[in-house]
């Protein structure tokens, strides 16, 4: 492990008049590694990236951004740090050559803004205004903004919300080069494959807790199921008191009119499944089956969806 | 990276310019509006050429005398006629002889004696008459024309628009474009930056320094050039006024854009500010019709003091010792709001 920690948060607690955002929160995110805090919205994840960016104080708690302090050393550690926030609203009128060049005018060293449009890939909207950009774009140039400084350490407040999947995807590409280029990240996102995809490893939060952390393999691991079978019997009543009993089945839920199996071993969970329901007489109507994911173990923790919608 | 245009200040100023001149909006209401009104105004009360009064004589000998008077527009008609156009106000007054066939040239005048016209048609239809009879004056008068500019309407305007223009580009630019900010999350954006905040505020006093010169010379050289205008004080200390008034107020524009979040809360406050100096600072006529009561306060006002200076300069040629008292006014202005918008401005 390296000596030097990018970013250490020790039992930090943030509130507002009637809200605990951050409730003893600790973390540590190693340089170079691409750190993520998934959960869903409202879970504090903002409010705890916005601390560590300088730009909210917390009630208590110890932060240290790349060996520093904000109390301290505030105008160093903006220098180092390539921040991109939810929701900003660059301005419309700005072309993207401007918007970059009026960005990288506020740090000392850094790429130059044309090398900053290079890597974001918006060559061919160098001269448009940002008004006429579409949602990928502007998060791209957001994303560019935050680099021209070159950072030791990139914040990214969910780089994707909102987007479609195919400007979702081509982000994922863009933070995957930083990733490959040895930028370290610290990332929020309530989407679970994106934390899958990107993060080396993720703290999985909710109300302002970190209630699981580590590698996606070892969150997932650590619910001890592999798979997850989902069907349906149609209105056919079903006893699962016997789907229960099945051998290497961990959780039984039913959700709107279908069943989970949380299971361990697929191979022997779906014919043991046929198995049971022939027995009882009922009809199968749907049948899928998944790898477990991050959104299983956030279930699993919570009894929760990621995305209540 | 070091050259002049790659420095934070000079960028955030640029980013000022590039958002006011690619909206048409503001570049209209803050250049052709001023001149707009003011080319409306100076017409509506511009002064006119003194006026001819239309009379009517019936006989030669009548007419021929009302036409030594050089105000009178006489025209002779046969008496029925001239009464009928008296009657309907086609001519102010009819002079005919007292009685047909009287030899001592006594003259009837038929007028509306409630008319001011007709009274004054009366005067001097009465005055030609007279003369013409062989009338001596007593003693002799001569006239002297003054029509001098300087005391017209439109050059107690002109200093008006000037200062009220200054006031509202100055509190409206920089107080929307913050609150606008700050809504968009850019102000957020940008203090996360390793920018010095204050070049955030001062780009916007740098911006309007660069645009005073259009701000003021538009509405001044139209003043000068159409009007005839005055500009008899320094000119230095002309533009020293709207130096510190632009400075003043801007200041007042960010005070008032330092808690706001919506542009709604920024309007209302912003006219809460400049609706009582619009209609009390003086603008279209003279502040002190108001009561002497409240004189003081109006006397305090930033744009009373403004226009009142710009008066003095241009009107007055006013020097600078005059326009100290102004210039303390706006000084103390620029002074509490600047102090109090760095102190109340919220970042996010």
């Amino acid at each position: 492990m390296p000596a030097t920690a990018a970013l250490r948060v020790r039992n930090l607690r943030k509130g507002y008049k009637d809200v605990v955002a951050v409730d003893g929160l600790d973390l540590e995110v190693h340089p170079g590694e691409c750190f993520g805090l998934l959960g869903p919205n409202g879970a504090g994840k903002t409010t705890t990236i916005e601390i560590c960016e300088g730009l909210t104080e917390a009630d208590s708690g110890e932060v240290e951004v790349l060996g520093l302090r904000w109390s301290s050393d505030a105008a160093a550690l903006r220098e180092r740090l390539g921040i991109q926030l939810q929701e900003t609203q660059l301005a419309e009128k700005l072309t993207v050559l401007e918007t970059l060049r009026l960005f990288r005018s506020f740090f000392r060293q850094g790429p130059g803004a044309e090398e900053a449009i290079r890597v974001v890939q918006l060559e061919e909207k160098r001269d448009a205004r940002v008004g006429t950009l579409s949602g990928g774009q502007k998060q791209r140039l957001a994303l560019a903004c935050a680099l021209v400084g070159d950072p030791d350490l990139l914040f990214l407040d969910e780089p994707t919300t909102g987007l479609d999947p195919q400007a979702r995807r081509q982000l994922w590409e863009l933070i995957e080069e930083f990733k490959a280029a040895g930028r370290t990240i610290l990332l929020t996102t309530h989407y679970m494959e994106e934390a899958e995809r990107l993060c080396g490893r993720v703290a999985i939060m909710d109300h302002g807790k970190i209630i699981a952390q580590g590698t996606p393999r070892e969150l997932i691991a650590s619910i001890g199921v592999e798979h997850v079978v989902e069907f349906s019997a149609g209105n056919t009543a079903l006893d699962l008191a016997g789907v229960r009993g099945m051998t290497g089945v961990r959780e039984v839920r039913t959700e709107n009119g279908s069943v989970l199996l949380q299971v361990t071993e697929l191979h022997k969970a779906v014919p043991g499944l046929l198995d049971e329901l022939g027995r009882q007489g009922v009809p199968l109507t749907e049948l899928r089956t998944h790898s477990a994911t991050l959104e299983d173990v956030f279930v699993h923790l919570t009894g929760r969806h990621l995305r209540d919608e | 990276m070091s050259s002049f245009t790659d420095h934070a200040l000079v960028q955030l100023t640029l980013m000022r310019m590039r958002e006011f001149i690619r909206e048409p909006e503001a570049l209209f209401w803050s250049m052709i509006f001023p001149i707009a009104l003011a080319a409306g105004l100076g017409i509506a009360f511009r002064n006119r050429p003194p006026e001819v009064i239309k009379v009517a004589a019936v006989t030669p000998r009548l007419a021929e005398a009302l036409r030594q008077e050089k105000l009178l527009d006489v025209t002779q008609l046969p008496p029925q006629l001239a009464e009928q156009f008296v009657r309907t106000g086609k001519v102010a007054l009819v002079a005919e002889p007292a009685a047909a066939g009287s030899s001592d040239g006594s003259v009837v005048y038929r007028y509306d004696d409630t008319n001011p016209e007709g009274r004054q048609a009366r005067m001097l239809a009465d005055q030609a008459i007279q003369r013409a009879s062989g009338r001596q004056d007593a003693i002799s008068g001569n006239d002297q024309i003054m029509r001098e500019p300087g005391s017209r309407y439109i050059d107690f305007l002109i200093p008006g628009l000037i200062g009220m223009g200054i006031m509202g580009n100055s509190i409206w630019g920089p107080g929307f474009s913050i609150v606008d900010a700050r809504r968009k999350k850019l102000l957020k954006r940008i203090v996360a930056t390793p920018m010095p905040r204050q070049y955030y505020l001062l780009s916007f006093l740098l911006w309007r320094m660069i645009l005073l010169p259009v701000d003021v010379g538009i509405p001044l050289a139209f003043g000068v050039w159409v009007f005839g205008v005055p500009l008899r004080g320094s000119f230095i200390a002309l533009a020293g006024t709207c130096v510190l008034a632009t400075l003043a107020f801007s200041a007042g524009g960010l005070m008032i854009a330092s808690r706001v979040r919506t542009i709604e809360a920024a309007s209302g406050l912003m006219n809460l500010t400049m609706v009582p100096m619009w209609v009390l600072s003086g603008i279209f006529f003279s502040s002190q019709r108001f009561p002497d009561l409240v004189q003081p306060i109006i006397k305090t006002l930033p744009l009373t003091a403004v226009i009142d200076a710009l008066r003095a300069n241009m009107l007055q040629g006013a020097g600078f010792t005059q326009m100290v008292p102004q210039a303390g006014v706006l000084v103390a202005w620029l002074v509490v709001c600047f102090g109090l918008a760095l102190r109340l401005f919220r970042w996010r």
